[in-house]
């Protein structure tokens, strides 16, 4: 087997024209990820610029309202922008500084990877240019303008489905056309080698602080841990460091838009089958053909026809379970956790929030469940609103 | 002899590219016989796929015309098979990994075969990756055609020692389309793949669309490959394009030969 793999997933399925680019930026983080100097200024980062460790907070009320396991909420919405996105974009920009780059491209699809890239580009003085689909661009126009004010270019990708996707495929191009002085900051545990891996270890900071933090609250590890799925990033954050510990359920929820059962879903693990895009093999949601399909979810986040490999791989094995959450079920979630907690969740972590309230009535009250609040829902207002029949308009 | 190696025994070679299908299979089936009888060597046949990440705006346009009129793999191989029956030019397929993996690689290379194609490109399989698609190649007697790219530096021996047909020189970054320099050193990288195995023909491609240009490339290698500045004709003329077609491959050829 080839490279970053996990189980037969990953590889690095990408032009010619890139590979000296991430054989050169494994070699890079290869090196910096033992280097205590890299560790310290990434550390300094996320504890001073971007408020880590974040907290894990008991809901109450959600706790007693349900009547089953005892639920806390991982804070990833408290990070400075707002998401759990900085995370890895502090590692990648610190580590593409040291690489001597000055220039960041990036994919966005709900905007807060785009506003975090964008952030992290103004601090590090850097350059900064975020790809992000026409459709979110007005799905998302505060997350445009903020980039936009952060100092980046947004650059609207009008080709096929104009979403998430097809950011992706434009930052790709970008990057083989521009490499010497650019880095590509890929927002997920997707694409070629060594990105799912890189990703994994900036975002696996939420499991480590979940696990200490568990024990210091309860004197135990958590029985059941959840969070949204798109490419995965937020989610194997919270999983990494419960992997070896099978006591812990482990369990993603894919956006399934209006239903698995219709086209309109982006439930990748629940619809999709074993392909090769965007830099790695997993499952894609795909035609008989191998045609990547047009998917859907009322969420810009999570609205990518494709998963990140290591979850392809903790399916496979049964380490993981993952489950599909209509758009309805997380609307009705992210009004519920406003509501109950006086919490407004991203509408992406609103899916995790939705099966929470379905699982956690049937586990004991002597259980402890972990929701990972990826990503705080101001940005997602104005078009729920719409969703419910309000004119609101940014 | 395989028809790739022997369409490099006499001259430069001139390798268009088109996408199946644009705008319908009838007219690329026409095409590729005014391509052949206007002097192209080889040709290249693009397998659409609704997300083509290494081409510039005009064949990521063609592949979505393609897949709008419906086309499918199975219809290429007929349309390959028809073909095959009167017309004995080299035939490549380009395509996307997924296309050939979501039919099972063996199975498409099988079919392939079948049909009567001689090689295939896949843009996002690198060297690291190539032997998933390359041993079912072999099985079933097609050329994986492996690619170089003006970033290869310190790869181009190992890929240019396991190459089979032709190595398809890329002669710039960035994705396909037509661009008016080509300032990357082809001299230096074709070089560099002779020394490594001298009985590997180079091709040129990626941002070639004059005559003097092909010229130019086809001096500095074995051959010259053009997509962009033909799919741009098919794009203009649609089912009235093989007229267009076939005077710019009788150009082009006439420029190097």
């Amino acid at each position: 087997m080839t490279k970053g793999r996990f189980g037969v997933h990953g590889g690095q399925y990408i032009p010619e024209t890139l590979m000296n680019a991430v054989i050169e930026l494994e070699a890079a983080y290869d090196h910096y990820k033992k280097d205590p100097t890299f560790q310290r200024e990434l550390t300094a980062l996320l504890n001073d610029y971007a408020g880590r460790p974040s907290r894990l907070y008991f809901a109450r009320r959600m706790t007693e309202e349900l009547g089953g396991a005892k639920i806390y909420l991982k804070r990833e919405d408290l990070n400075h922008t707002g998401a759990h996105k900085i995370n890895n974009v502090l590692g990648q920009t610190l580590l593409a500084k040291k690489m001597g780059k000055t220039r960041l491209i990036a994919e966005t699809g709900a905007g807060q990877h785009g506003v975090a890239t964008a952030t992290a580009a103004a601090l590090l003085g850097m350059e900064c240019v975020v790809f992000m689909g026409e459709e979110d661009t007005r799905r998302q126009t505060l997350n445009v303008y903020k980039m936009r004010l952060l100092g980046a270019e947004v650059v609207p990708v009008s080709t096929g489905t104009a979403t998430l996707k097809d950011a992706v495929s434009e930052a790709m191009r970008e990057w083989t056309s521009r490499i010497a002085d650019t880095h590509y900051c890929l927002g997920s545990v997707m694409g070629p080698h060594p990105f799912p891996t890189m990703v994994r270890d900036f975002q696996a900071v939420i499991s480590r602080e979940i696990r200490e933090q568990m024990l210091a609250a309860e004197g135990r590890l958590p029985d059941a841990v959840l969070a949204c799925v798109g490419g995965g990033s937020n989610a194997i954050g919270a999983f990494y460091h419960f992997i070896d510990t099978p006591s812990v359920r482990l369990i993603g929820c894919e956006a399934a838009g209006r239903g698995v059962e219709t086209a309109e879903t982006a439930a990748t693990i629940a619809t999709g089958r074993l392909g090769i895009f965007h830099g790695m093999k997993s499952y894609f949601c795909q035609d008989d053909q191998g045609q990547i399909a047009p998917v859907y979810s009322i969420s810009a986040g999570l609205d990518y026809p494709g998963v990140g490999p290591e979850h392809a791989w903790l399916h496979d094995t049964g380490r993981a379970e993952y489950v599909a959450v209509t758009d309805e079920e997380a609307v009705d979630a992210f009004e519920y956790l406003s509501r109950t907690e006086g919490i407004i969740p991203a509408i992406e972590s609103a899916h995790a929030v939705a099966y929470a309230r379905k699982l956690a009535p049937t586990m004991g009250q002597d259980k402890l469940m972990v929701v990972n609040l990826s990503g705080r829902g101001d940005k997602d207002c104005a078009a729920i609103a719409r969703y419910r029949g309000e004119a609101v308009f940014e | 002899m395989s028809r790739i190696t022997r369409a490099f025994t006499d001259g430069k070679v001139f390798i268009p590219f088109l996408t199946c299908g644009d705008p319908d299979l009838s007219t690329t089936e026409a095409l590729v016989l005014a391509m052949a009888e206007a002097g192209a060597d080889i040709i290249e046949l693009g397998i659409p796929f609704s997300d083509p990440t290494a081409e510039g705006p005009v064949i990521q346009a063609a592949n979505l015309r393609a897949l709008r009129g419906g086309v499918t793999t199975d219809a290429i191989f007929q349309m390959v098979r028809r073909l095959r029956k009167i017309c004995d030019i080299p035939l490549v397929f380009m395509t996307y990994a997924n296309v050939v993996f979501s039919r099972g690689t063996d199975q498409f290379l099988r079919q392939a075969a079948e049909a009567g194609v001689d090689g295939l490109i896949l843009p996002d399989v690198p060297f690291e990756e190539k032997e998933e698609f390359a041993a079912s190649c072999r099985t079933h007697g097609l050329d994986f055609i492996s690619l170089i790219a003006p970033t290869s530096a310190g790869r181009i021996t190992r890929i240019a020692r396991e190459a089979e047909g032709f190595v398809y020189c890329v002669s710039s970054l960035g994705v396909t389309g037509m661009r008016s320099q080509i300032t990357t050193d082809i001299g230096a990288m074709v070089d560099l793949v002779r020394k490594a195995n001298p009985e590997i023909p180079c091709a040129v491609g990626f941002g070639i669309s004059t005559p003097a240009q092909a010229a130019a490339m086809a001096a500095l290698s074995d051959g010259a490959i053009v997509g962009s500045a033909i799919v741009r004709l098919v794009e203009q003329y649609g089912r009235e394009a093989v007229p267009h077609v076939r005077r710019f491959v009788a150009e082009m050829k006439a420029a190097f030969s």
